[in-house]
C-alpha cells in the first residue's frame, strides 16, 4: 500500500487548530456548495432518466393547457401577449418547484442510509450543509429548466436572447429552488419519514402553484386569493422570470429581495431542524 | 486491575500509569496532561467522564467513564440497546452529552465539534456509501468535505482506494459492489482525511464470515502501518477477543467492566470465553436491553443485513 498514514499528524492539522473567522466561514460555505453541486452533477451524469420523465408534465401543460387557452383567449394577458408566452415562465417555475419540493426525500433517504450521519461528522456546519444541498437542488432545477426552455423554443415562444437576462433567469430559478428545497428539508426535519413528507409535499404543491400567478394574472383572482398570492414566493419567482424572459413590466428588485430573503430564512429554519434527523 | 463484588472492574489503558482525572469543562489541554507529583501522561485519544444521555425517560447512557489511549484498538461490547451506538454518536459529535464531558485528543466534543471532526474517521453501522456514485466519487466527496487540498486530492483518494483494495472497481457505481466491498469503501472514505481516531460502529454486522475476516484484515493492516487509534462497537464477542487491546462491557447504559479480553477471561478461569465474562458481569440478562431500547437497533441491523443481500 502507498502511505495513507492515518496515524500520522493530519495533513490539515493547521486548519483544525485555527480559530474560525468570517473569511474561513465564507470560504467553507462556498466550498461545500461547490462540492454538493458537484455530487448532483455526477449523479445526473450517471442517470438522466429523471430529467426526461420530469419533462413530461410541463410539456403537457404547455402543449394542452397552453395551446388550448391561447386559442380560446380566455385569459387576458398584460400588453396582449400570447397566452403561451405568458404561461411559459410559469411552467418553468412550476417544474423547478416540483424538483425542489421533494428534495427533502433525499435527506430522509440519506438519514435512513446513514449517509447524513457521515456528512454531519465532517467539518461542515449545519447551515453550510443545508445551503450546499439547497444550491444543489437549484442546480438540478436549472438543468430541468433548460429542458423547458428548449421545449418552449420548439413551440415557437419568443424568449429573450440577451445573455445577461438569461444568466439572471438562471439565478432566479436557483434562488427559488433553494427556498423550496429548504421548505422541503424543513418539513423533512418535522415529518421524519418519507411517507409523511410525500403526503405533505403532494398536499402543498398544487395549492402553491394555483395560488401563484403562474397560470393567470393576480388581477383576475378573487381578493382572498390575491392576498395568498402576495405571500407566496412562487409568485415573485414567476414575476421575475416573466420580466426577464418575455419583457413584461415587473418589479425585479422586489422579486429578487423576496427570493433572497425567503432562501436565507429557509436555510436558517432547515438548519435548525437538521439535528432532529440526526437523533 | 481490580474486581469489586458489585461486578465492576477497571484497568488503565496500556502505556498509562493511571487514568487521568476528568478535565473541567472548557479546560484546554496540551498534548500532555500532568498528574500530581509531576507524572506526565500521553494525552488520551478519547476521554469520557460521567457521560449521560437520555431519550425521553429512558436513560440510554448512564454516567459512562472511559479512557482510550492513543494507538489502542478499543471495543465497546454489549447487546442491542446497551448504549454503545449512543456513546459513539456522542463521541463523533452527532449528539451532545446531557451530562458529563467527552474529549478527543484534548478537544471537547460539545464545545469544539469542528476540531474533533477533523481528527476522526467515522463508519456508521448502516451501509452508508452512495450507490448512485462510483467508488472513487464517494471517496472524493469526503476528501472535499474534509478540505483535502485540491493539489494532492486525487493522489490521496487513490491512496485510500489502494489501501482498501478497491483500485480496480473504483470507476464502477457502488450499487454494483458486494457488501464487503461497500464496507471497505466506507473505510476508504473514513481514511481519506488521515484521521487520528477511526470510529467503527458494528463494522461487520450483516457480512458473511469471509467478508468479515477480509474487513478485519484491512483494519488490522492499517493499524499496524499507521498506529491509528481504533474505537469500535460490536456484539460479536469473538471479534473483540481477537482484535481489541481492551474492551468495555456495556449493559443498560452502564460500563460494567473495562480491561483486556485476556485479563477479563482470566477472572473466570483458564477456559472462560468473553461471552461467559459478559454474562458474569451482566447477570445473563441480555434480553432486557433488547426489550428496553433495542427495537431501533435491531431494525437498523436488519436493514443493513438486507442491503447486503
Amino acid at each position: 500500500m502507498t502511505s495513507v498514514a492515518p496515524g500520522a499528524p493530519p495533513a490539515v492539522s493547521a486548519d483544525y487548530r485555527a480559530a474560525p473567522s468570517a473569511r474561513v466561514g465564507v470560504r467553507q460555505l462556498i466550498s461545500r456548495m461547490l462540492t454538493l453541486c458537484w455530487v448532483e452533477l455526477r449523479k445526473l451524469r450517471h442517470d438522466r432518466t429523471e430529467l426526461y420523465t420530469r419533462a413530461i408534465q410541463p410539456a403537457l401543460w404547455l402543449l394542452i393547457f397552453g395551446e388550448t387557452f391561447t386559442k380560446i383567449h380566455a385569459i387576458q394577458t398584460p400588453n396582449g401577449i400570447p397566452y403561451l408566452a405568458y404561461l411559459a415562465p410559469g411552467i418553468l417555475a412550476q417544474s423547478a418547484l416540483f424538483v425542489a419540493i421533494f428534495y427533502g426525500i433525499q435527506i430522509i433517504w440519506e438519514r435512513d442510509a446513514g449517509v447524513l450521519a457521515k456528512l454531519m461528522v465532517t467539518p461542515t456546519p449545519r447551515s453550510a450543509l443545508i445551503t450546499g444541498k439547497a444550491f444543489a437542488a437549484g442546480l438540478r432545477s436549472l438543468v430541468q429548466a433548460l429542458v423547458i426552455v428548449v421545449l418552449t423554443a420548439i413551440l415557437g415562444v419568443a424568449l429573450t436572447h440577451n445573455p445577461l437576462k438569461l444568466l439572471a433567469t438562471a439565478c432566479v430559478v436557483v434562488l427559488g429552488s433553494a427556498f423550496f428545497s429548504c421548505l422541503s428539508m424543513s418539513i423533512a426535519g418535522l415529518a421524519l419519514s418519507r411517507d409523511r413528507l410525500m403526503g405533505i409535499g403532494q398536499a402543498i404543491t398544487m395549492p402553491l402553484f394555483f395560488s401563484s400567478n403562474a397560470l393567470y394574472p393576480t388581477a383576475l383572482m378573487p381578493g382572498w386569493l390575491q392576498a395568498i398570492s402576495k405571500v407566496n414566493p412562487l409568485s415573485y419567482e414567476v414575476d421575475a422570470l416573466r420580466g426577464l424572459l418575455i419583457g413584461v413590466p415587473t418589479n425585479l428588485a422586489l422579486d429578487v429581495t423576496v427570493l433572497v430573503g425567503s432562501a436565507v430564512a429557509g436555510v436558517i429554519v432547515a438548519s435548525a431542524l437538521l439535528p432532529r434527523l440526526a437523533k | 486491575m481490580s474486581l469489586d463484588p458489585g461486578g465492576s472492574v477497571t484497568s488503565p489503558p496500556a502505556g498509562a500509569a493511571a487514568q487521568p482525572a476528568a478535565q473541567p469543562p472548557g479546560h484546554e489541554t496540551g498534548h500532555e496532561a500532568t498528574l500530581e507529583g509531576g507524572l506526565a501522561l500521553a494525552e488520551p485519544a478519547v476521554n469520557c467522564a460521567g457521560v449521560t444521555y437520555r431519550f425521553g425517560d429512558r436513560v440510554a447512557v448512564d454516567h459512562v467513564d472511559l479512557t482510550i489511549a492513543p494507538g489502542e484498538t478499543f471495543g465497546l461490547l454489549g447487546p442491542n440497546g446497551a448504549g454503545k451506538t449512543t456513546t459513539i454518536r456522542m463521541q463523533v459529535t452527532l449528539l451532545k452529552p446531557m451530562d458529563g464531558r467527552i474529549s478527543v485528543f484534548g478537544a471537547d466534543a460539545a464545545t469544539q465539534p469542528m476540531r474533533v471532526r477533523r481528527m476522526i474517521g467515522y463508519v456508521p453501522q448502516l451501509l452508508s456509501a452512495d450507490g448512485s456514485l462510483t467508488g472513487r466519487e464517494n471517496v472524493e466527496l469526503f476528501a472535499r468535505l474534509f478540505d483535502v487540498p485540491r493539489s494532492g486530492r486525487a493522489q490521496r483518494v487513490q491512496e485510500a482506494l489502494d489501501a482498501m483494495g478497491l483500485t480496480e472497481p473504483a470507476g464502477r457505481l457502488v450499487k454494483t459492489y458486494s457488501g464487503g466491498m461497500v464496507r471497505r469503501l466506507e473505510l476508504a472514505q473514513a481514511l481519506v482525511n488521515a484521521p487520528r481516531l477511526l470510529v467503527l460502529d458494528e463494522p461487520t454486522v450483516g457480512l458473511d464470515p469471509i467478508a468479515r475476516s477480509d474487513v478485519w484484515e484491512h483494519i488490522t493492516r492499517l493499524r499496524e502501518q499507521a498506529g491509528m487509534t481504533v474505537l469500535m462497537t460490536t456484539h460479536h464477542m469473538e471479534e473483540a477477543d481477537l482484535y481489541c487491546d481492551r474492551v468495555s462491557l456495556m449493559h443498560s447504559g452502564r460500563v460494567q467492566a473495562t480491561d483486556s479480553p485476556a485479563n477479563l477471561k482470566a477472572l473466570l478461569g483458564p477456559d472462560a470465553s468473553l461471552d461467559e465474562v459478559f454474562r458474569h458481569f451482566t447477570g445473563g440478562t441480555l434480553d432486557e436491553d433488547t426489550a428496553k431500547g433495542g427495537i431501533r437497533d435491531v431494525r437498523r441491523a436488519r436493514r443493513t443485513a438486507r442491503r447486503l443481500g
